[in-house]
């Protein structure tokens, strides 16, 4: 069920790049085809792959279900046809758009014009929503990590190692060439589909792709836990800072025509530094979310009664055996 | 022709498959997995609403006249990955509870709430 | 020779579409998890590689064609590497190939997940 809701994501790409919108297709493919796909896949190997008792009263859901759907097809009977150029979508602002970004804004991609200049504070708004699911993905699922795990896992490694050898050797191969790759995406997001989100969806990925095939403490070593928060922070904080910037050169919050001299270099600018804050929030975060979850393997199913300070009993029992 | 309305009928199929998942199923994943159907089909309508007859991807080129409306673009970019990060705390919810409580169907965690211990 | 070109490159595409169609068929109706596999494996990396060898031809433009090429170059490490990868996830895990027809080896269910 979970390799479905995978293939409905890139199912779903698919529909988007017919429809003309390369930008999300893009973004869908990496988010919705991957990473989800990989957080469900950790979250069944902790949680049990096969529950399934008897659906009480399917009945009622199906009659609530068909009467909603009869009601929303009535509705849309009055919404313009499929591709119309007079529909009120197309009428009001999105002329100026497609107009005057060249003018006003330099770069030819028109999405990453609207998105990192004209609504910008939709996506420092989008930013903060990304840090604070990491955040929130710590407060549940961090776990304080005993320094005597180091040396049995370098044991259980070395031991792995014969296994993997085809796998480990083709990652180390292609990890530089994935990496480059998000950082294309990443600068390049001015003149062709690609941005921040994409970009740091990608890094995250090969790092996630390193974890999973030279085991997560290894991974750990490698990257420094709390680098990657403060990383998660800084990316936001790079992004406020941009408009606090503009704020003290005598604009408004956010405007990148005061950020230089030239009102288009200035934009250049500001698109350049706030794509570079997306990137890194959104590569260390999904970073993070990944390693808290694959890092909870042991947590011990409770007794609901019985439960007074569950996890620190947990922390406290590990640490003393 | 009514028929021009098509895709709007696929948006409200999906979306109902996606209501009937939440609702019916009792196992929590297949909750998440079915909130993740239905945010994909409301990205769909957006989507489609914003495609022109006749137009391209909105990047500017030389010799394109016709573009697609690129504000909704904007729009779900936002949703994609608001919605990848909801996804994510839910499940990590889904594997706190799971922790608490022993399983993750919905009528034995309402069981063991209303057990008076 | 534009001619020569268009009918090659509606010739790659043509049967890197077959070929994915007969890497679908295969793995609705072989009958193990090995063969299965092989069926996805071998012939949707070479139909993948058809159909961008096809492209390839369709616009030979300098930069269009390096970047196709890179797209192939790594389907080609990738998709061997993944299922090789799954293979040996499913042989660790114990799940055994069927070796007759209608004779298994003990303590493992034919039907696959």
């Amino acid at each position: 069920m979970v390799m479905l809701s995978g293939i409905y994501g890139l199912l779903s790409a698919s529909f988007f790049v017919v429809m003309d919108a390369v930008d999300v297709a893009f973004t869908e493919a990496s988010v919705g085809a991957g990473i989800s796909t990989l957080l469900m896949l950790t979250t069944i190997t902790m949680v049990g792959r096969q529950e399934e008792t008897e659906r009480h009263k399917p009945i009622l859901a199906l009659v609530t279900v068909f009467i909603t759907g009869a009601l929303l097809v009535y509705g849309t009977l009055d919404m313009p046809y499929f591709g119309s150029k007079e529909a009120p979508a197309n009428l009001h602002v999105a002329p100026h758009f497609i107009n005057d970004s060249m003018k006003e804004v330099g770069v030819p991609n028109m999405v990453t014009a609207v998105l990192a200049s004209y609504r910008g504070f939709d996506t420092f708004g989008e930013v903060a929503v990304i840090f604070t699911a990491g955040v929130g993905v710590l407060a549940l699922l961090s776990v304080v990590r005993r320094p005597e795990d180091d040396a049995e896992i370098e044991a259980v490694n070395d031991s792995m190692h014969q296994q993997h050898l085809i796998l480990r050797v083709l990652i180390k191969i292609l990890i530089p060439f994935i990496f480059l790759f998000a950082f294309y995406v990443q600068f390049h997001g001015d003149y062709g589909p690609g941005g921040g989100f994409q970009a740091g969806v990608i890094f995250a990925a090969a790092i996630i792709l390193y974890a999973m095939l030279f085991g997560l403490s290894t991974a750990r070593r490698v990257i420094n836990q709390s680098l990657i928060q403060f990383l998660s922070a800084a990316g936001v904080l790079v992004y406020g800072c941009v408009g606090l910037v503009s704020i003290l050169s005598g604009g408004n919050f956010l405007d990148y025509n005061v950020l230089l001299s030239d009102p288009i270099s200035g934009q250049h600018l500001g698109i350049l530094l706030i794509e570079l804050g997306v990137g890194i929030t959104v590569a260390s975060v999904m970073i993070l979310i990944f390693f808290n979850f694959a890092g909870r393997k042991d947590g011990r199913p409770n007794d609901y009664c019985n439960q007074v300070n569950n996890s620190d009993i947990n922390i406290e029992t590990r640490g003393s055996k | 022709m009514i028929l021009g309305l098509y895709n709007y009928w696929v948006v409200v199929v999906l979306m109902m498959i996606g209501l009937y998942i939440v609702i019916a199923h009792g196992n929590l994943i297949k909750k998440i997995v079915g909130l993740n159907i239905f945010q994909t089909s409301v990205f769909i309508l957006y989507i489609s609403i914003a495609k022109v007859e006749g137009g391209t991807a909105p990047i500017l080129i030389d010799g394109v006249i016709q573009y697609s409306n690129p504000l909704p673009h904007v729009l779900i970019l936002t949703a994609i990955v608001v919605g990848i990060a909801t996804t994510a705390l839910g499940l990590a919810l889904t594997v706190r509870i799971k922790e608490a409580y022993g399983s993750i169907e919905e009528d034995e965690i309402q069981a063991k709430d209303n057990k008076e211990c | 020779m534009d001619i020569v070109i268009n009918i090659g490159s509606s010739v790659c595409l043509l049967l890197g579409s077959f070929l994915c169609l007969t890497g679908g068929v295969g793995i609705l109706r072989f009958p193990d998890f090995y063969t299965r596999m092989h069926a996805a494996g071998v012939s949707d990396t070479l139909a993948a590689g058809l159909i961008l060898a096809g492209l390839m031809l369709q616009i030979p433009d300098g930069i269009v064609v390096l970047k196709l090429m890179m797209i192939l170059l790594m389907t080609l490490f990738i998709n061997p590497a993944a299922s090789h990868a799954l293979a040996q996830a499913a042989m660790r895990n114990g799940h055994m190939p069927v070796l007759k027809k209608n004779e298994n080896i003990e303590g493992v269910e034919q039907s696959n997940p």
